[in-house]
């Protein structure tokens, strides 16, 4: 019975929906295949045998299991360039109508490969770690090997164009996280939510279900499916329950904290579709706390390892059972089942009864007495004990297999082997917990020898229920995900509501066999390629090397053979390669290691981590209450920190914009000169109040502050513990005990949390509270000759210059509005500091320029700033200090107060000898020899230019500048003991060859006297 | 010892690789060494790679408590430069960098050192006015290195966002051609087998629990494999180093913290060089397998546990898409962590201690794979001679008294 153009499609059964056919294309051929299916289901029914190449010997590969585990079918999805996404497993992407997927490796293409001939040739040329034993000679190859090498990494691609979806994330608190929606999940979030308690039920699946939607039995005398959808309607009727389906928990970090990747659109299109013509979220990263987390995350199947066990038709034995019972479809027409246990006799069941023929089972156990095998004999089928498919033939799809008797204690084929003609072989080696997750937490898992496969450890808040915790039988698996959720419920302090177990007719198991690598007639090394890690191309041959080489623990053999690197993570692979290993070291497979899972548990894209967090929102732009000003008056603008300051204001001179150089020399001349005004609202402030305040100051500070009156302003240093200068700004006395510091603009942040970590983890004593209010206050600075005669048309203040000082503050209106204005001083002219509430900032500053424009206001930006600050000797933290540099390197002794009572932070560091070392790197002035040039900043000083390489590096340039005033360049630098070489001559060779001199002056190099700012 | 060649795998191939030798021997402890080194990592082998090579000293044990090189040698960026600012950490790095340049046939161990070259990227005027005085140093110091602008690094690297539409637009920035990045776990073993191979015992699974020590003087070592004497202890324990120096007596000036990395699936080559942002917060290369492989900074906390806390992940691959916007639909396949051991200034350790014949060599924090060979050959140098050698004298634990700090924090931030 077959499909038309489905050839393996059967014509009844499975969850898909035969009315809605899908069109999809795979390597540029076009497909049909149902609404319900997975990509793998679809390409299965099909008949597409070869999706992929393998990474190392570019093996053909096809399908091989139906879910996370899956290590071949990882294609590159996208109809357009800015669609692609590389890397997804198609047996977890749902089809759509229009879905496009190439294979990741295979040139040509899959089917004709070059690499595949390459492969077989060479392979045996590349046992593990090849790599690190040759490509060594000569020496000057290797980055042309490299080069070559690196043509054949990766899988899939990246696209080139930009990302056109967006992603978001929502941060969820429930009492209890159910993982898997199977039969363990669902009776543990009934339990629980009939308890009362708030419960997020996840599956990865497209839809909830999980073992139930495939089972062969019956609950209540209903297929178990049914009852699936029967939880499923109570759980979605409750509002407690919050269901999540096509969300995999990704990461399971400290404290229950589980990250959740919800895929909201990619079963619809390779682009977010408009939802009632609005754009929607592709996926949703949903942060999870949970009070406690239940993990009913089932098991995956472990296949056997055996000669040419990775030619396209060979598959889990779940996975053939799940493909016809679940999506209609039997992906070959005659079988052979090769098993160690009794649960996967269901393949050969399901096969049989879609009517394909199950040429045997094969199994290794000398005595199977299962209901399972019972049914196959009752079938007919030819049960062959003792067994095991030794060799698959076949290169492009399986023609054939090899069967014999094998002694698996003594590791070798008995008898001689019989060759069974079959297109698909399916395999069981037994089945492991998922245990990843738990594993996240630095759990260390435990192997039970009785179910022979690891269970989680023990994570607080976490219980493992189901096939997680190796529990198999569904009338158990029911039983104890009840429990467990009814647990979990009280734990989180609700109701202890276990459900009404359904009546199930226990299938009677026999016991399994451990068996992992089946064996072949030669020995493992000379056996044809046996696979352990298909998609990483890791052989039993590879792990037995490398046990021989002497890499003896897990991590080693895991690392030099690459078996777990994949994108799957070794979910099929790792206990198998971890038995193998055990066998060659002659020890029991915990004594080899447990192995490691990290987050992700399959992979996420970076968009989905990233959420909202991109583009304009990745990090916010601050803008100061002027910022539209600024732009209408065509300002250029520099990031500090998170802000947009001007840089300058270039205006158009006779038609041409003026450039940088220019519009910052008359911007510097209108301040000289006239009168300027700069935005200065992006300084940190920070307003700090208790009876402590003033003490407080003096232990932040290195100078002192006991004796500021209120009115004052006074400049104060920040050192940090090692005596380095970290910030430096303004504070002034608002009240005895209230005061408002200023920061540096990039610094405000760090100053903040400075503050409050020595207050609450040392002077906890000291009752003192700060607060931010940096974005509450805008600060016009007003400078230049002419700025007292602008201030007073617009303000109440009286600005008499010995009433209102240097260093002093007044409280009063200026155009109308409540300020305060500050009479300090970072250009070396006349200048007051207006501050205003942020919203009332405009005004002001407009009304400024109405009075403004008779005496020639200018606004000025950073550039020029820091140009006036420059010829007045005045640092910029961070700039003209690296953290490396004291306040005594900057000559500011007098900022340093040695007897205060209490110690300051910084105090003892700076009593350190090197910090006393006469020939510390001092800040100086530097005039360069000839006036024109502007030397670099960062440019390195020396005293002998004619020395060789290395040369004794005895500073640098931090600032340099053009002065129009002074019609010169000029500098800061620091240079070592270079408070005393006042009048030395220095040396800056430059990358271009070129050498500058320069002569060591004093840091000022206008007005010394500082006469300006205090007319 | 067996030496690889090309030539050699295809014997071996011949002979179904039935002849592979150990790469090293898996030996049971004597009673006394010469001397110890505590902890097997890359830092630890290549000491005693190069004490017995290049001093004769083969009575030597290193003693390590998990499987050789597992710790932050089996989990760094592998992020190799020498375009570091102060002269003393410009020579030990460009020392190590010399190292790196004929490691492979040294050791006779492919390492793959890869000088795809490394850009830092400059996004504000004072990070390229930090970047122009880090180049002008090295160029001066003899390292070599050029200082690009926004078209320079755009040609390097088309696919990243250079443009103005960026929230951080890169200006610029510093380029090291011969730096690159390496395969760590092929230092560790080549080491190891380069050392066993002199004779050097590799204790595995063998944890240092104590020191015994006699008036003020090391005599060896308590392990939970019983007492193990020695002359000269050397501790090469990373993130794990506060605790031995506790054991021994002392206190040491580290934090340890989690630092964590994250890599892609394997994607065709698009990357070819290793691109690091400290203003953005992110740094990136391509391995030869074709995983993107992404650091940021250390999480803020302290801790042993090798994971870190999963904000910090996010806010590495903000950065990364902010910078690639392309890489928005490329996976995050897995994560991981690993304890570093950071020193207020940033810089590594290298030091005698209070006690006699105990040496430490730590604090190589985010940054220390890259001066693996160059940190193993002056430690080794210094355990024989019984004196720090000169490229290392300027990282003594006195620095922590004198204040004579080597502070790379201004000029290198994320210093991996
Ligand atoms: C995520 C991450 C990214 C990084 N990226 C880079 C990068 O790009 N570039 C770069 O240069 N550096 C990087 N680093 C830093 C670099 O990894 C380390 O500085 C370097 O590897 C340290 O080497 P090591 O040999 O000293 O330490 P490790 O490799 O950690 O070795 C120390 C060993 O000591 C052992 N040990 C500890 N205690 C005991 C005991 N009591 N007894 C016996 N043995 C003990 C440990 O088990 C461990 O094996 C990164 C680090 C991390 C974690």
């Amino acid at each position: 019975m077959k499909h038309d153009k489905q050839p393996n499609r059967l014509l009844e059964g499975g969850r898909i929906d035969r009315d809605r056919p899908l069109t999809f294309s795979f390597n540029g051929q076009s497909y049909t295949g149902f609404a319900g299916d997975t990509l793998a289901s679809a390409l299965l029914a099909n008949g597409v045998d070869i999706v992929n190449r393998s990474f190392k010997y570019s093996r053909p590969r096809g399908i091989v299991a139906a879910g996370a585990e899956e290590p071949n079918a990882v294609v590159q999805l996208g109809s357009s360039e800015a669609a692609q996404v590389p890397n997804v497993r198609a047996t977890q992407q749902a089809l759509y109508d229009g879905l496009s997927a190439r294979s990741t490796n295979g040139w040509p293409n899959v089917q004709r490969d070059l690499m595949g001939t390459i492969g077989k040739l060479s392979g045996g040329f590349m046992p593990p770690g090849f790599y690190y034993k040759t490509f060594m000679a000569p020496a000057s190859m290797w980055m042309t090997y490299e080069k070559y090498i690196r043509k054949s990494a990766g899988l899939g691609r990246s696209p080139t164009e930009s990302d056109p979806d967006i992603y978001d994330h929502l941060h969820q608190h429930c009492d209890v996280l159910v993982i898997g929606a199977g039969p363990a999940g669902l009776a543990a979030a009934l339990s629980a939510a009939r308890g009362g308690a708030r419960v997020i039920l996840c599956d990865e699946q497209e839809t909830m279900g999980g073992s139930l939607l495939d089972s062969r039995e019956m609950l209540d005398g209903q297929p178990a499916a049914q009852w699936a959808d029967s939880a499923l309607d109570e759980l979605a009727s409750l509002d407690n329950v919050t269901l999540l389906p096509r969300t995999t928990a990704n990461g399971y970090h400290d404290h229950n904290f589980v990250t959740l990747h919800e895929r909201r659109t990619e079963h619809l299109a390779d682009v977010a579709p408009l939802a009632n013509g609005r754009r929607q979220v592709r996926s949703r990263l949903h942060r999870v706390r949970a009070g406690q987390v239940v993990l009913a995350t089932g098991a995956h199947e472990r296949p056997l390892v055996y000669a040419g066990n990775d030619v396209p038709g060979n598959l889990l034995a779940g996975a053939v059972s799940t493909y016809i019972r679940r999506y209609g479809v039997a992906p070959g027409n005659k079988l052979v089942l090769s098993t160690s246990n009794d649960h996967a006799y269901r393949a050969a069941l399901d096969w049989s009864e879609a009517g394909r023929e199950v040429v045997a089972i094969v199994d290794a156990r000398a005595n199977p007495d299962g209901e399972l095998v019972t049914q196959a004999q009752a079938l007919g089928i030819r049960v062959i004990t003792g067994s095991a498919v030794v060799e698959a033939k076949g290169a492009n799809r399986v023609t054939g297999a090899r069967v014999a008797k094998i002694d698996i204690d003594g590791f070798k084929v008995v008898g001689k082997a019989e060759e069974l003609t079959c297109d698909t072989i399916a395999s069981s080696g037994g089945y492991s917990p998922v245990i990843h997750l738990a594993s996240h937490t630095g759990a260390r898992p435990t192997w039970r020898d009785d179910i022979l496969g690891f269970v989680p450890g023990k994570v607080t808040g976490m219980t493992a229920t189901g096939g997680a915790n190796g529990v198999y039988a569904l009338a158990e698996v029911i039983a104890d995900g009840s429990q467990v959720g009814a647990q979990a419920a009280s734990a989180s302090g609700h109701q202890t509501a276990p459900i009404d177990l359904p009546s199930v007719a226990a299938i009677r198991e026999g016991a399994a066999v451990a068996l992992y690598q089946v064996p072949h007639e030669k020995t493992t090394l000379r056996a044809p390629k046996q696979f352990v890690d298909l998609q990483n191309d890791v052989t039993a041959a590879g792990i037995e090397v490398a046990t021989r080489e002497g890499f003896e623990s897990i991590e080693h053999v895991k690392r030099y053979t690459a078996m777990g690197f994949g994108t799957d993570q070794g979910k099929l692979g790792n206990i198998n390669g971890m038995a193998i290993a055990a066998r060659c070291l002659k020890r029991s497979i915990p004594e080899v290691g447990t192995t490691v899972f990290r987050p992700n548990y399959t992979p996420v894209t970076f968009g989905a981590i990233v959420g909202r967090h991109c583009r304009e929102l990745f990090d916010p732009e601050r803008y100061t209450s002027l910022h539209e000003w600024h732009i209408k008056h065509g300002a250029e603008f520099e990031d500090v920190g998170q802000w947009k300051r001007p840089w300058y204001f270039p205006q158009t001179v006779n038609g041409k914009p003026e450039t940088m150089h220019e519009a910052v020399a008359r911007e510097c001349r209108a301040v000289r000169e006239k009168v300027g005004i700069l935005d200065a609202t992006t300084l940190g402030k920070i307003d700090i109040q208790g009876k402590d305040a003033r003490e407080f100051l003096g232990r932040v500070y290195t100078n002192k502050w006991e004796k500021l009156a209120v009115g004052r302003v006074r400049y104060g240093l920040m050192c940090k513990d090692d005596g380095m200068l970290m910030d430096d700004g303004t504070t002034s006395c608002l009240g005895e005990n209230h005061f408002l510091m200023t920061t540096t603009t990039g610094g405000a942040a760090g100053v903040m949390e400075w503050l409050e970590l020595w207050h609450q983890t040392e002077w906890p004593e000291l009752e003192v509270y700060f607060t931010s209010v940096t974005d509450h206050w805008a600060t016009m600075t007003v400078t230049g000759p002419e700025a007292r005669n602008l201030l007073a048309e617009i303000t109440d203040i009286d600005l008499d210059r010995d009433t209102f000082k240097f260093m002093d503050w007044r409280e009063g209106k200026v155009a109308g509005v409540p300020a305060r204005v500050f009479r300090i001083s970072f250009t070396g002219e006349l200048a007051y500091e207006i501050n205003v509430q942020a919203n009332y900032a405009m005004p002001v500053w407009e009304a400024l320029f109405e009075h403004g424009d008779k005496y020639g206001l200018t606004p000025y930006g950073t550039e020029t700033m820091h140009v006036l600050r420059a010829e007045k000797g005045m640092i910029i933290v961070g700039q003209d200090t690296d953290g490396s540099v004291t306040p005594e390197d900057l000559g500011m002794h007098w900022a340093i107060g040695y007897d205060k009572p209490f110690s300051w932070i910084g105090k003892r560091a700076l009593t350190r000898p090197d910090t006393r070392r006469e020939n510390r790197k001092q800040l100086v002035g530097l005039r360069p020899k000839d006036p024109k040039v502007v030397l670099q900043e960062g440019a390195q000083i020396v005293f002998d230019p004619d020395q060789a390489i290395p040369m004794a590096m005895m500073g640098h340039v931090t600032s340099s500048y053009y002065s129009p005033i002074l019609d010169s360049g000029f500098a800061l630098a620091v240079v070592k003991g270079g408070h005393k070489r006042m009048g030395d001559t220095v040396y800056l060779p430059m990358a271009d060859g070129q050498t500058h001199a320069a002569e060591i002056v004093g840091p000022i190099f206008y007005d010394p006297k500082g006469a300006r700012q205090n007319v | 010892m067996q030496r690889y060649s090309g030539f050699g795998l295809v014997k071996h191939a011949l002979s179904h690789h039935e002849n592979w030798q150990r790469q090293w021997r898996n030996p049971t402890p004597k009673k006394e060494y010469d001397v110890i080194i505590v902890g097997g990592g890359g830092h630890g082998l290549a000491t005693a790679y190069y004490l017995a090579k290049e001093h004769g000293i083969t009575n030597v044990a290193v003693i390590e408590k998990g499987w050789l090189g597992g710790g932050n040698t089996a989990r760094n960026t592998t992020i190799v430069r020498s375009n570091y600012l102060w002269d003393e950490s410009a020579a030990l790095y460009e020392h190590a960098m010399k190292l790196w340049e004929g490691l492979s046939q040294d050791i006779n161990y492919n390492v793959m050192f890869s000088q795809r070259g490394v850009l830092n990227l400059g996004h504000t005027l004072q990070d390229m006015r930090d970047i122009q005085r880090r180049v002008n140093a090295n160029r001066l110091n003899g390292i070599d290195g050029e200082v690009l602008d926004a078209r320079g690094v755009q040609e390097l690297v088309p696919i990243m966002d250079c443009s103005k539409r960026a929230r951080y637009p890169v200006m610029g920035a510093s380029w090291q051609p011969r730096a690159g990045v390496a395969r760590h776990d092929a230092v560790a073993w080549g080491y190891a087998r380069g050392a066993d191979g002199h004779g050097v015992d590799l204790l595995q699974q063998t944890e240092v629990t104590g020191f015994k020590i006699v008036d003020g003087r090391v005599v060896g070592v308590h392990t939970n494999r019983g007492d193990i004497g020695a002359k000269t202890v050397g501790c090469v324990t990373a993130g794990n180093s506060s605790v031995l120096a506790n054991m021994a007596g002392f206190n040491l000036p580290l934090e340890s913290h989690p630092l964590q990395a994250l890599v892609s699936e394997p994607l065709k080559p698009i990357l070819d060089t290793v691109v690091m942002s400290n203003h953005v917060h992110g740094y990136i290369s391509q391995s030869d397998k074709g995983d993107l492989v992404i650091g940021a900074g250390i999480d803020g906390y302290n801790g042993y546990g090798q994971r870190g806390s999963y904000p910090t992940v996010e806010h590495t691959l903000q950065a990364i898409v902010e910078m690639f916007p392309i890489f928005s639909r490329v996976r995050m396949n897995r994560q991981w962590g690993g304890i570093v051991d950071t020193c207020p200034d940033a810089c590594p350790i290298l030091s005698k201690t209070p006690v006699k014949g105990l040496y430490f060599n730590c604090g190589w924090g985010t940054g220390g794979f890259k001066a693996t060979p160059g940190s193993g050959h002056a430690f080794a140098w210094s355990l024989a001679k019984g004196q720090m050698h000169p490229l290392a004298a300027p990282f003594s634990i006195d620095r922590f008294h004198s204040g004579a700090l080597i502070d790379e924090h201004g000029a290198a931030g994320v210093a991996h």
